[in-house]
């Protein structure tokens, strides 16, 4: 540390900042601020990340581990209750976040226009996201029921008959999905507010000069300059949908049998088990399957942004 | 013609908003305050009798008041991790947004990769157990802290590159240098971000149910997330105390929600619109 560099050296161009500058820049933001947060970062999250990889190809107790190579993810794609949740998990990602984009940007624009009720509105579309998710969990399996839930009760009344929702393995996933975006649909429409917001009213006031419809004002400024908000929308909503776990865990448990699991329900079901390493190589396929989605999308969508 | 239409279109979404959202939550309230036998028919009904201070009494009592100590452990957690949080991830923050250069672009990749990467469960349990740490508060808060700082660090980042560097500049010339200049000058400073991180992180943990349920097991530990799931099997035959103990543990994030409503949303909707 105290050993200067004497040497002359060649004068660089003015990109190359001068050493007393350098030195008070150590001084006013020296890099010890990244340590607090660093340690704990890098002791609770990246080592055991990093680990996961070892201990995935591992048959583990927690106190000793014996290599086994590739066979717990061998097992992963030969054993069908932990390969359906492979399938669940793309499924549950796509149809949350396909269902969250339109039907946030429907309710965005909506309570941007001037809807009497709008902040009310916006309120009670908002706040399920704050509720807890096992609330929300629990109060929706009451009221998908078979027959006596309030979801078969109002389909009684058009004359549908009654149906075990969660029950039942082909709509037990597409139920939670469901649940899932009526939980989350808040928050991408408040993002989708703050998008429509942002987009100056001299692009409407051209639309109005024009002559245009509110078809029109929807297709061709909305529509294209809220691209951000969908950009974002699309990013959140596969993240938390490819991780998610205690909606799928409160309402089915991965049922009926394991037709409703999802990686992160395995995870727990494998951990649970004594499978260790099993539920390790789970979180490494959760891990490979969020970074080969989400990081392309993050790339692609950010590329097409620019241009 | 247009007014109509415009009325129309109200309408419209006011019922399909008030079905659609308002239905579940009066359905929780409803059912909560009635007595255990109108509340097993499960129907959107009112009530007949209204035992409120009895069901509130039974599920505070339920298990040798579980769900106190619940709630003494959740605020415990909460305030905790979200304190550690914010004063850790300010300090990361404001040399992150200060100061490019290698050190930093591997900052800013730890920050992203932590928004993305889902946790490893076992191993993290094998490391805490390591650390004794396991089934520990300790534990678990310092779960929350490394879960919890990439989003914290994103927020702080974002509002210090608004603060002139001619402050640092003028303090600095002030005698102010590393510590002083942050905890005296920055830090305050920060404060409207503040507030919305300890709001956004504040919920976020309080409703967290995955890492207690891994990291800190136990009946004498849990929390209130833990205790409602663990209600759900107990109670499945009185409605009415399950749905008291979810609009109990409602009560926090809709106070939260009814006098800071915008600063959540500004939390929540911050990093996503700018990308």
């Amino acid at each position: 540390m105290t050993k200067q560099d004497t040497r002359p050296r060649p004068k660089a161009g003015p990109a190359e900042p001068d050493r007393p500058q350098r030195r008070k820049a150590a001084a006013a933001y020296p890099y010890a601020f990244y340590l607090p947060a660093g340690i704990v970062y890098v002791v609770i999250f990246l080592i055991p990340t990093v680990m996961a990889f070892y201990f995935s190809l591992t048959r583990w107790t927690l106190f000793d581990s014996t290599f086994v190579g590739l066979e717990n993810f061998a097992d992963f794609f030969a054993e069908q209750n932990l390969s359906i949740g492979f399938r669940n998990t793309l499924v549950y990602a796509v149809l949350t976040s396909g269902l969250k984009v339109v039907l946030g940007m429907l309710l965005g624009v909506l309570l941007t226009s001037r809807l009497r009720l709008r902040g009310f509105l916006r309120s009670v579309v908002f706040f399920p996201v704050l509720v807890s998710t096992v609330a929300v969990g629990i109060t929706f399996s009451v009221l998908l029921k078979p027959d006596t839930g309030l979801v078969d009760r109002a389909l009684a009344l058009v004359g549908v008959s009654g149906h075990d929702w969660l029950g039942d393995a082909t709509t037990a996933l597409l139920s939670v999905a469901l649940v899932d975006v009526w939980k989350g649909v808040g928050l991408a429409t408040v993002i989708y507010i703050a998008g429509i917001l942002s987009i100056p009213p001299d692009y409407y006031q051209a639309v109005e000069v024009d002559g245009g419809t509110a078809w029109h004002r929807f297709r061709h400024v909305t529509l294209p300059l809220s691209r951000p908000a969908t950009y974002s929308v699309i990013i959140l909503s596969f993240i938390g949908g490819l991780r998610s776990f205690d909606l799928i865990w409160t309402m089915t448990r991965g049922g009926p049998g394991f037709t409703s699991d999802v990686i992160a329900s395995i995870i727990y079901k494998q951990y649970q088990a004594g499978f260790y390493g099993l539920s390790t190589a789970g979180n490494v396929m959760l891990f490979l399957v969020v970074s080969a989605i989400v990081i392309p999308l993050s790339w692609f969508l950010g590329r097409r942004e620019i241009a | 013609m247009r007014t109509f239409r415009r009325v129309t279109a109200e309408v419209v979404a006011l019922v399909v908003a008030g079905v659609v959202f308002l239905i579940p939550f009066s359905f929780m309230l409803l059912t909560a305050v009635k007595d255990s036998v109108q509340a097993a028919e499960l129907d959107f009904s009112w009530p007949t009798s209204w035992p409120i201070v009895a069901n509130i009494a039974e599920v505070v009592s339920a298990r040798d008041y579980v769900l106190l100590r619940a709630y003494l452990n959740t605020t415990v957690l909460t305030v905790g991790s979200v304190a550690i949080t914010v004063v850790f991830a300010a300090m990361a923050a404001f040399v992150l947004q200060r100061r490019a250069g290698r050190i930093g672009a591997l900052a800013n990749f730890l920050v992203l990769s932590g928004l993305i990467i889902p946790p490893a469960i076992v191993p993290t349990i094998w490391l805490l157990q390591a650390l004794g740490l396991f089934k520990t508060m300790p534990g678990l808060i310092l779960v929350e802290v490394a879960f919890g700082l990439s989003f914290a660090v994103l927020l702080f980042r974002a509002f210090i590159a608004g603060i002139p560097r001619e402050l640092d500049e003028a303090a600095m010339i002030d005698g102010c240098t590393g510590l002083s200049l942050f905890f005296r000058v920055i830090f305050p400073l920060l404060r409207p971000v503040t507030i919305t991180v300890i709001l956004t992180m504040s919920v976020t943990v309080f409703n967290d149910f995955v890492n207690p349920l891994y990291f800190l097991p136990g009946d004498e530990n849990a929390t209130v997330q833990v205790t409602l799931y663990n209600f759900q099997s107990q109670y499945s035959t009185e409605w009415n105390l399950l749905f008291m103990d979810i609009v109990l543990i409602t009560i926090p994030p809709l106070l939260a929600f009814v006098f800071f409503n915008r600063k959540i949303v500004a939390g929540m909707t911050a990093g996503a619109v700018k990308g």
